[in-house]
């Protein structure tokens, strides 16, 4: 049967005629794939513009080692990058165990599927809690800076503590803009990306996939979920490094 | 032949401990240089500040760290998302629009330049 398929899949007339997949992939994982091709030119604008803002404004832009450099329960400890890297380390862990849930899929093995994802699904919450956390130092700040304020109908120099969208301690205003809009449409990936693991999760808890014969949703996600991976390095390089 | 199976329902059922245990091989092996390569990093962004060293020793880092992004990305996409395993043309279908990028950076990074000097024209 799948000889037969091969054969007349090398026979290019027949190719496109119905009947085989020409990508040697079935529809649902082509789909993902092209969504997150159109994905990630969305993230690849948005890091690039954030190249263009600070090639444009190199002389306000701060340095980030010098504006995350906190650590949970380390107060006054100056830690460049670590949390950073850490929440870096966490999502590759995430990655590394849908990796081995999609594998244990490839063997219809549920309880492979159901222990790796599941312990995804738990990198991603911690992942998201870490950022919450970030957020939240960003915000509330804590060396404060004078900047010209417009308030009540004049400028006024004034002292800032932490970030918003108008003024920032940190450097030029667009900063603080691209850090909440790139980390937070991340976050929002990695959120999506956690629900559609527990709802997979929970199907393949009740046994659809072992009814269907295959687990190839458990792929499906896999690739949307090593996708957010793939675009915090990215973050993580031109936001955190450079 | 294996393709084809994929198609409909994933790879082989069956499967030899040897090969479980090449496929496990092959993610830790990944694992570890996605670790080793964000360490590396995070170490170079602490012991070289960019507040620390020279222009050129600065630009030097920016080509370094950009490399080892581009070797995580590669390991993630052909390994952890199996597009190493696809077919020829689903291969290229996903890879050569990426090349598309290379022009907006191109534009964006000319733009910057002349908005520069329109800026540093307005200052005289």
């Amino acid at each position: 049967m799948a000889q037969q398929a091969t054969l007349e899949a090398t026979d290019a007339k027949k190719i496109w005629g119905g009947g085989t997949s020409p990508f040697g992939a079935s529809y649902g994982k082509l789909m993902m794939w092209f969504f997150l091709i159109s994905d990630a030119f969305t993230f690849s604008s948005l890091l690039i513009s954030l190249g263009y803002a600070r090639h444009v404004h190199a002389d306000a832009w701060p340095l980030a080692e010098e504006v995350f450099h906190h650590f949970p329960f380390l107060h006054g400890v100056h830690l460049p990058l670590i949390y950073v890297g850490l929440m870096t380390f966490i999502l590759i862990i995430s990655s590394v165990t849908m990796v081995l849930a999609v594998d244990a899929g490839h063997t219809n093995n549920k309880k492979g599927v159901l222990f790796w994802l599941g312990l995804t699904v738990v990198g991603g919450l911690v992942f998201l809690g870490s950022q919450a956390w970030e957020w939240y130092t960003f915000i509330v700040g804590e060396k404060g800076a004078m900047r010209l304020v417009f308030e009540d109908g004049q400028w006024v120099e004034k002292m800032i503590y932490g970030a918003n969208l108008k003024y920032n301690e940190y450097g030029h205003t667009l900063f603080a803009n691209f850090f909440f809009f790139i980390t937070g449409f991340h976050g929002f990936h990695v959120f999506s990306g956690v629900v559609f693991n527990a709802i997979i999760w929970y199907q393949a808890y009740t046994g659809v996939y072992e009814r269907r014969g295959h687990y190839e949703m458990v792929e499906k996600t896999g690739l949307y979920w090593h996708f957010v991976d793939l675009v915090w390095v990215f973050v993580f390089t031109f936001f955190y490094l450079i | 032949m294996e393709h084809q199976e994929t198609a409909h329902a994933g790879h082989s059922i069956h499967r030899t401990p040897e090969e479980s245990r090449a496929i496990r091989k092959k993610i830790l092996f990944v694992t570890a240089i996605l670790s080793i390569v964000t360490i590396v990093e995070v170490a170079i962004g602490i012991y070289f500040s960019q507040s620390h060293v020279g222009p050129m020793t600065w630009q030097l880092i920016k080509w370094f760290y950009i490399i080892l992004t581009l070797v995580k990305a590669g390991y993630i996409v052909m390994v952890f998302m199996h597009l190493g395993d696809e077919q020829k043309n689903l291969r290229l279908t996903i890879l050569l629009p990426i090349l598309f990028l290379i022009y907006l950076i191109f534009i964006m990074l000319f733009e910057g330049a002349v908005i520069i000097q329109y800026l540093e024209s307005l200052i005289k």
